[in-house]
């Protein structure tokens, strides 16, 4: 049997998704910048993406701006605002707990001379508004909050925080990056007083090196590409025309059966994390009950290495991810468990299950069973 | 005109009656060495020279430079211009086309001609030679000055068949080519030593083979994949190394459970040390290599060495034992390892290393904490041997090599067929096998005769595996 629960870090395309990119790769290849009819056809392609896109989010297709993926849509918005608006001021604010994607412009940011100010988080990784609240000063430029957090699930208060914003500062931009939420959760941008979102495709069973970017105001935006003037010169570069009709046809997937999706995911989740807390020595993190991501659990397993943890999952066709793993790019233990106040000696025993519409209760048993057989082993074996 | 790469070697020159097995051993490396670059070359011995002879004018100079400075026993690499003899003055002629290409159109340096006259009948003699071409060479560039003690560029002309002109000498590998001495074991890990003990061992003439030591789940298959990485790496240097990937799991667990902690890396070692003999002897390589250098870490003060060292019979080679961290990371750097043997994989398991090991262990003592294992360790390590995988690593690619289908294609020309065969591919034996020998060879590794070997008692009947 396998188990594939790492749908955080990526999942497996849908058919319908596939059906249509091959269509596209085959058939209506063409450049939508062309004149000719192979590139109108194209083109048909990108906006109707774009109407399904803006359709989920209950916006104007013309907001939609297509990216390579959640990376750039981030940067995009982080490194725009600061260009177009660096005269205004150069403060921005964000969290504890943001993504890398997020968290290395603004240290870049910094190094150029910005001022960034990162609000802490509770042990269960949520937002503290009142510091929030505090921070926004007359020349805060962006505030950039995460949805879902990628690593807990922690769900953070968006339309809330939206609000406040604009309330103590009119002027300041408002960025949520949505890559863990988008297709999970109904989100009102235009409600919420979201003036970027940040959407990749390939955590939605699209495909990878595609997203978009939902701006508010496109005349506002300072591109960081700068080329042929595709996109309307925001994103200069040919589109990605498979890889948008792709993520088009999984917007469409995600919330055309949302409800019925979340129902599922919060069922899995809530099977999953009740089987865990049997198990000896298991600690979860985060808002592991309702209030948080369906698709998301973190635990801690005491006295084991998740990486250990995660070769030996995978011998048994089960995936999942590790919180801190030194076979990870970096050796650092994770920020986010580090922000919410895992102990010391858990946080390199944190491993992440995340979950998909596709997951079954019958992956998820296979998997607690054979928790229950190998933690044992591994504990019998720690270092001494 | 010809462009070609005049092959100056050291050694082999002295090697006697040997003599042209060590040439054919390199023309053979000098042809593998070149597989997959781009043009035609052809590589021919003519008295006491090997050349590469560009076939066509479509090859990168600098591509098979650097491809030829991989080639063990190669000392200088000459890229030379072969002419057809036209008489003198035309070869004054083609001296100055060949040092414009070399030098630029105005070149400003001091330097000397060095003429040598291998076939007779050429009108000047080599005396002549040298200053006919000195006054032409002067009178074309006006910044040149002759310095026959201290040149800064140096002109040869070699009158054969054809004539030779070259100028630089680029700097081979040293050595001698892989083929011309016997094959080893190496204990290749992901670290950076043992991948520079091989090149040092292949350097020497030695074909390779590697065993690596994989411990799943507490090391990763990303591990696992550096290994291969850096065998392909050692590859481009001594030819396709059959890497054999050993699962070692139960045994260090086993060792965990029944001896002291702090002589577990000891004794872990120890039975890397017997498996890879195993495969070495199975394999027919006449020794083992390893990257130790003494006082590096714990298991490699020479008390240590001496108990990882009294497990085999065969010759251990520790070519880096006097060699400084330092020294080692410089050789790693040069040959191309160091990059992929710094990855992060390894280490995960800190399990088996103890915050404290032995650094002066007794062998009575190891032996005596071995005695604990006796229950069991023989079959582990039987399983060990009987399930592991071997790859043949080259720098084209990896694929699976198996005992049985190697003896059932005994024979046959199959590029992946016995293993004889595929090494055949530029890397055959100076022995000059015959299919006889092959066939007792295969015949052994097919029946896996030395894992059949292994009594339940943990004790081996044929002397070579001490339990």
């Amino acid at each position: 049997m396998e188990a594939y629960l790492d749908n955080s870090a990526t999942t497996r395309c849908a058919e319908p998704v596939i059906q249509k990119m091959l269509k596209v790769y085959r058939e209506d290849f063409g450049n939508p910048s062309s004149m000719h009819t192979k590139g109108l056809e194209a083109e048909h392609y990108v906006r109707e993406a774009a109407a399904a896109i803006a359709d989920s989010l209950k916006v104007e297709p013309k907001n939609i701006l297509f990216t390579s993926g959640g990376t750039e849509s981030n940067n995009t918005a982080i490194i725009g605002t600061a260009l177009s608006k660096r005269r205004e001021g150069k403060h921005l604010i964000t969290t504890a707990i943001e993504h890398a994607s997020v968290a290395s412009p603004m240290k870049f940011l910094e190094e150029e001379g910005f001022e960034v100010t990162r609000i802490p988080v509770d042990g269960k990784g949520q937002v503290d508004l009142e510091k929030l609240k505090s921070a926004i000063r007359e020349d805060t430029i962006l505030v950039s909050i995460m949805h879902v957090n990628n690593e807990i699930g922690a769900v953070e208060p968006i339309e809330e925080i939206g609000q406040m914003v604009k309330e103590k500062n009119p002027k300041t931009l408002f960025h949520v990056d949505a890559i863990q939420s988008y297709g999970k959760f109904r989100i009102r941008p235009k409600k919420a007083k979201i003036d970027y979102l940040s959407v990749s495709s390939h955590k939605i069973h699209g495909p990878k090196g595609v997203g978009f970017l939902y701006v508010k105001n496109p005349s506002a935006l300072h591109p960081i590409l700068f080329g042929g003037g595709q996109q309307d010169g925001l994103r200069s570069g040919t589109e990605n025309v498979p890889g948008i009709a792709g993520l088009g046809e999984a917007a469409s997937l995600a919330y055309g059966n949302l409800e019925e999706n979340r129902r599922h995911l919060y069922e899995l989740k809530e099977f999953f994390t009740g089987g865990l807390s049997e198990i000896e020595g298991t600690v979860l993190n985060g808002p592991w009950g309702p209030e948080g991501a369906p698709q998301i659990v973190s635990a801690s397993f005491e006295g084991v290495r998740s990486e250990v943890l995660l070769h030996a999952l995978e011998e048994k066709g089960i995936y999942v991810s590790a919180g801190s793993a030194c076979s990870s790019h970096k050796r650092a233990p994770s920020a986010t468990l580090s922000a919410i106040g895992v102990r010391r000696d858990l946080l390199e025993s944190t491993v992440r299950f995340s979950f998909a519409v596709t997951t079954q209760k019958e992956e998820l048993e296979y998997t607690l069973d054979n928790l229950k057989e190998i933690l044992p082993r591994l504990r019998k074996y720690a270092r001494r | 005109m010809k462009k070609s790469f005049l092959i100056k070697y050291g050694e082999i020159a002295i090697k006697g009656k040997n003599r042209h097995l060590f040439e054919d051993a390199l023309v053979r490396q000098i042809r593998h060495a070149l597989r997959g670059a781009e043009g035609k070359f052809q590589v021919r011995k003519e008295q006491g020279r090997v050349f590469v002879d560009a076939l066509d004018d479509d090859f990168d100079e600098e591509e098979v430079e650097e491809r030829l400075q991989r080639v063990f026993g190669i000392v200088g690499i000459c890229p030379a211009w072969l002419m057809e003899d036209k008489g003198p003055q035309q070869l004054g002629k083609d001296v100055i086309a060949f040092i414009k290409k070399y030098y630029g159109e105005d070149p400003s340096f001091t330097f000397k001609v060095e003429a040598r006259r291998a076939r007779k009948n050429f009108p000047m003699d080599s005396m002549e030679i040298n200053a006919y071409i000195g006054g032409e060479v002067l009178d074309a560039f006006p910044h040149t000055k002759v310095d026959v003690h201290n040149p800064e560029a140096m002109v040869y002309i070699e009158v054969r068949e054809e004539i030779c002109i070259y100028s630089k000498i680029i700097p081979g590998a040293g050595g001698m080519p892989v083929g011309s001495s016997g094959k080893a074991m190496l204990l290749l890990s992901g670290g950076i030593d043992s991948p520079v003990a091989g090149y040092m061992i292949a350097k020497r003439g030695c074909k390779i083979d590697a065993t690596y030591f994989h411990a799943p789940p507490y090391t990763s298959e990303r591990a696992k994949e550096k290994v291969i990485d850096l065998a392909k790496i050692l590859s481009r240097y001594c030819g396709p190394v059959y890497l054999h990937v050993v699962n070692f799991t139960d045994i260090q667990l086993y060792i965990y459970e029944k001896c002291p902690h702090d002589e577990l890396t000891i004794i872990m070692r120890r039975y890397m040390m017997r498996i890879a003999e195993h495969f070495a002897k199975e394999g027919e390589s006449l020794g083992l290599v390893t990257g130790e250098s003494i006082g590096q870490v714990a298991s490699q003060t020479m008390q240590s060495l001496a108990c990882t060292n009294e497990v085999c019979t065969m010759p251990v080679y520790r070519p880096l034992i006097g060699f400084d961290k330092n020294e080692i990371i410089d050789r790693a750097v040069q040959i191309g390892t160091y990059d992929t043997s710094i990855l992060p994989y390894e280490d995960c398991c800190t399990i088996f290393v103890a915050k404290h090991p032995v650094t002066k262990p007794k062998v009575e003592v190891i032996r005596r904490s071995e005695k604990k294992l006796s229950e069991k360790i023989g079959q582990l390590v039987k399983e060990a041997i009987d399930t592991t995988s071997i790859l043949i690593v080259s720098e084209h690619g990896v694929e699976e090599y198996h005992k049985e289908e190697g003896r059932n294609q005994e024979g046959q020309d199959k590029e992946s067929g016995s293993r004889k065969d595929t090494k055949g591919q530029g890397f055959q034996d100076l022995s000059g096998k015959t299919s006889g020998d092959e066939a007792k060879t295969s015949g052994e590794e097919g029946g896996k005769a030395g894992a059949g070997n292994w009594h339940p008692n943990g004790q081996a009947d044929d002397g070579y595996i001490h339990l």
